[in-house]
């Protein structure tokens, strides 16, 4: 295959476009820099570059340079790519680009008003003494300002809509402890708490900024993945032309000519023309349909043979694909009333802490130690029980966990998902593409050496999943594609050309099984290739490693009885076949409301709303776009372990996070009758505060191996 | 004291040194691809690459 691209006669980089690619393949540094060196040798592409962690590649290219010339370049160098859109830079990036440019201020903040504090601590007197504190407050008033932004607006939306969260008691500890140590400092008192306030921010930034990483990390990952439905549709006019439309300006009526390749917009009926089309996208199922003159075909859907022309007749909000997106809407409604730990933490834990300072307001008060002393008393005492190393104790041991299970394949989109997936006592798997590898692999043990490159030689020019299949399994046999020429696709027949003066072709077999095929021909000799839908090597396995924490799988599919049969024996469990997207919702509901916590596997579009309405969900990196923002988490590659590896480190997480909590209470416990009794000095808090916070990190960070270690 | 003088100035001004150089490797894209900086070094320079 020719990349046709002209020749570059002057390289003005106003005529240069930029196109981004996501490869989740990529996995060394070799790939890098094959990469990088071998696409710009295309002609018409000046530059290359890899970003590693997005598993991205930016190319710089000739207009002419079409995305699907750049795309099947990618592929001849072994990698699978799709074309992402042009600015990438969402809110999330811009979250965390705000999170850690406050915890670099907050970060400066606390070195040059520590360097000051320890003066004080070490015996700075009278004039020396006033200087420091007023130095100290002119860094702290305005790193205060700056850092303190995310949680003082976050508190201030909490305590708008009467509700209260984490954020609230930081941020009046915050704002109290400033406001005590500027009335110090302009008194010429003695204990300013400038360098409290600003550690504890940075504690906690340090803290929400690992969160957003987290965050931004794994939906970069999926975005990745994500943007393969029809998002246009070329128009045929009464006068014959073609006009390209977006999928929102389409109405019933229309015909469109649908090319080979092309993912459809909308919902219709073929007029003239006969293909194949790939419904995967919203059944699930991978064997290609045939499609003729009055077919009936739906949005989503990819026309893998010949164009053909379409009558629309339900388009936008209509298509059964909008149907099924609203489905999953309404289903994941029920999820967002989940209540994050931290949270359910915090509404225990501010107004018990709020009502301790008041009280030891009024104590001191009565007990006649006077406005000033009293109020001193009651801000030691918010800020000692400030939830620095709470603030800490959920996140940490997060994104501990989420980056273990990164390096296993397995993508958690946030923290509560973590956390449901923890809660889950009952699974249920979608069979194709979920159990099975859900593509066709080819059976090509029977083929000498010759015979396997003439087949690649063809398989890899056609876009027909079993071509792509073949091509799929004899590359990772390392074969070499041998130069067919002419290589010719007709639709529902096969593909043909010629090699050395033979014949040879990949056709369709004549007798009519159950089992997908295909005939190879070379010259004379034939040869039948079976495909198989194989079970993931790993699926009984992971099964077994369920069962062993307690959790109880079973198949819930949309596919054939039969089908379903003999991948629920062969891994011993239950199965439920032939289930539409209503019933699998429907079952998840039922689950619910007996009080259980299912977690939903699943690829399909049909699993959408369940993977919406189940208490977690997970699904697999080839999932459809619609599927893998249902689901909490993503796991990429062929084996399913991650699914069940998800689940324990997710449970020791939780389990490292109440130790957290407990820590952090029982420190409180220890340290609130200092501050009531007037005993904590600015030294004193700050030495509590950063050893708290250490010893929650370092107790966050045995989870790092937690997704190493095998099932027993 | 008059040492003060001098030594707080330039500890502050090296702290907001610190901050400035902080806020450029973020601006310049130093932190997108911290896998991708390990594993570059890896890539063994070919013929004329750069």
């Amino acid at each position: 295959m020719n990349i046709a691209a002209p020749a570059i006669t002057h390289e003005t980089d106003a005529l240069l476009k930029g196109t981004r690619f996501t490869v989740p393949g990529m996995r060394c540094a070799g790939c890098i820099a094959k990469i990088e060196r071998e696409l710009p040798k295309l002609n018409g592409v000046v530059a290359a570059r890899v970003n590693f962690s997005a598993k991205r590649v930016a190319v710089e290219h000739d207009p002419a340079v079409t995305e699907a010339n750049l795309t099947e370049a990618l592929l001849k160098l072994g990698f699978e790519a799709q074309p992402i859109e042009a600015n990438p830079l969402g809110v999330e990036t811009q979250e965390r680009k705000t999170l850690v440019r406050a915890l670099g201020v907050a970060g400066f903040g606390m070195m040059n008003i520590m360097l000051l504090s320890v003066s004080i601590w070490s015996g700075a007197e009278g004039a020396t003494r006033e200087l420091f504190h007023w130095l100290s407050a002119l860094i702290a008033m305005p790193v205060i300002a700056y850092s303190g932004r995310p949680f003082f607006s976050s508190a201030w939306m909490a305590l708008k809509y009467r509700r209260t969260n984490m954020d609230v008691p930081i941020s009046i500890g915050v704002i109290l402890a400033t406001a005590l140590s500027l009335y110090e400092t302009i008194t010429g008192g003695g204990h300013a708490y400038f360098e409290s306030a600003v550690m504890l921010l940075f504690f906690l930034l340090a803290g929400r900024a690992l969160d957003a990483e987290m965050r931004t990390r794994t939906r970069a990952g999926i975005g990745a993945l994500l943007g393969r439905m029809g998002k246009s549709a070329s128009v045929v006019g009464p006068d014959g032309t073609t006009t390209r439309m977006a999928a929102g300006d389409l109405e019933p009526g229309m015909l469109v000519l649908v090319a080979a390749g092309e993912a459809l917009a909308a919902d219709g009926e073929v007029e003239d023309g006969t293909s194949t089309i790939d419904n995967s996208m919203l059944t699930g199922e991978s064997t290609p349909e045939p499609v003729g003159p009055r077919s009936k075909v739906h949005a989503g859907a990819i026309n893998l043979g010949a164009p053909f022309r379409m009558r629309l007749t339900r388009t936008a909000d209509d298509t059964a694909l909008a149907e099924i997106a609203r489905l999953m809407d309404e289903a994941g409604q029920s999820r967002s009333h989940y209540v994050r730990i931290a949270d359910r933490a915090s509404r225990a834990y501010a107004p018990a802490v709020h009502t301790l300072a008041a009280l030891a307001f009024v104590g001191w008060m009565i007990a006649g130690a006077g406005w000033h002393q009293s109020l001193v008393i009651a801000i030691a005492v918010l800020i000692i029980t400030c939830p620095c190393a709470m603030g800490l104790a959920v996140p940490t041991a997060q994104v501990v966990a989420s980056g273990a299970l990164l390096k296993r394949g397995l993508l958690v989109k946030d923290g509560s998902a973590l956390e449901r997936l923890a809660e889950t006592d009952v699974a249920l798997f979608d069979k194709t593409g979920t159990l099975t590898l859900g593509e066709p692999r080819a059976d090509i043990s029977g083929l000498d050496a010759e015979a396997r490159s003439v087949a690649l030689g063809l398989a890899q020019a056609s876009r027909h999943p079993l071509s792509r299949g073949l091509a799929e399994s004899l590359r990772r046999e390392g074969v070499e594609a041998a130069a067919v020429q002419g290589v010719e696709e007709i639709s529902g027949q096969g593909l043909s050309g010629t090699w050395n003066g033979l014949h040879v072709a990949l056709e369709r077999p004549d007798s009519h099984s159950a089992d997908l095929a295909t005939r190879l021909r070379i010259g004379d000799a034939v040869e039948t290739i079976t495909f198989s839908d194989p079970l993931r090597p790993d699926a009984a396995e992971t099964i077994a490693a369920m069962r062993s924490l307690g959790i109880e799988a079973s198949i819930l599919s949309g596919d054939r009885s039969e089908a379903v049969e003999a991948a629920a024996q062969a891994l011993g469990m239950q199965a439920r076949a032939q289930v539409s997207p209503q019933a699998k919702l429907a079952a998840l509901e039922e689950l619910r409301s007996s009080g259980k916590r299912p977690l939903m596997v699943g690829d399909g579009l049909n699993d959408g709303p369940a993977l919406a309405a189940a208490h977690a969900s997970i699904a697999p990196g080839t999932a459809s776009d619609a599927s893998q923002q249902a689901a909490d988490a993503v796991f990429i590659g062929d084996r399913l372990m991650p699914v069940a590896l998800a689940i324990r480190v997710a449970r020791r997480t939780m389990q490292i996070v109440r130790q957290n909590f407990v820590f952090a209470i029982g420190y409180n416990v220890l340290a609130v009758p200092l501050a009531l009794f007037g005993y904590v000095t600015p030294l004193i808090a700050a030495i509590a505060m950063s050893v708290s916070s250490l010893v929650v990190v370092a107790n966050s960070l045995r989870l790092a191996g937690s997704a190493k270690e095998p099932f027993a | 004291m008059t040492g003060l003088a001098f030594l707080i100035p330039i500890a502050l001004l090296m702290g907001a040194a610190g901050l400035a150089a902080f806020f450029w490797a973020m601006r310049d894209g130093q932190y997108e691809d911290m896998d991708g900086a390990a594993a570059r070094i890896l890539i063994d320079d070919e013929q004329d690459a750069s």
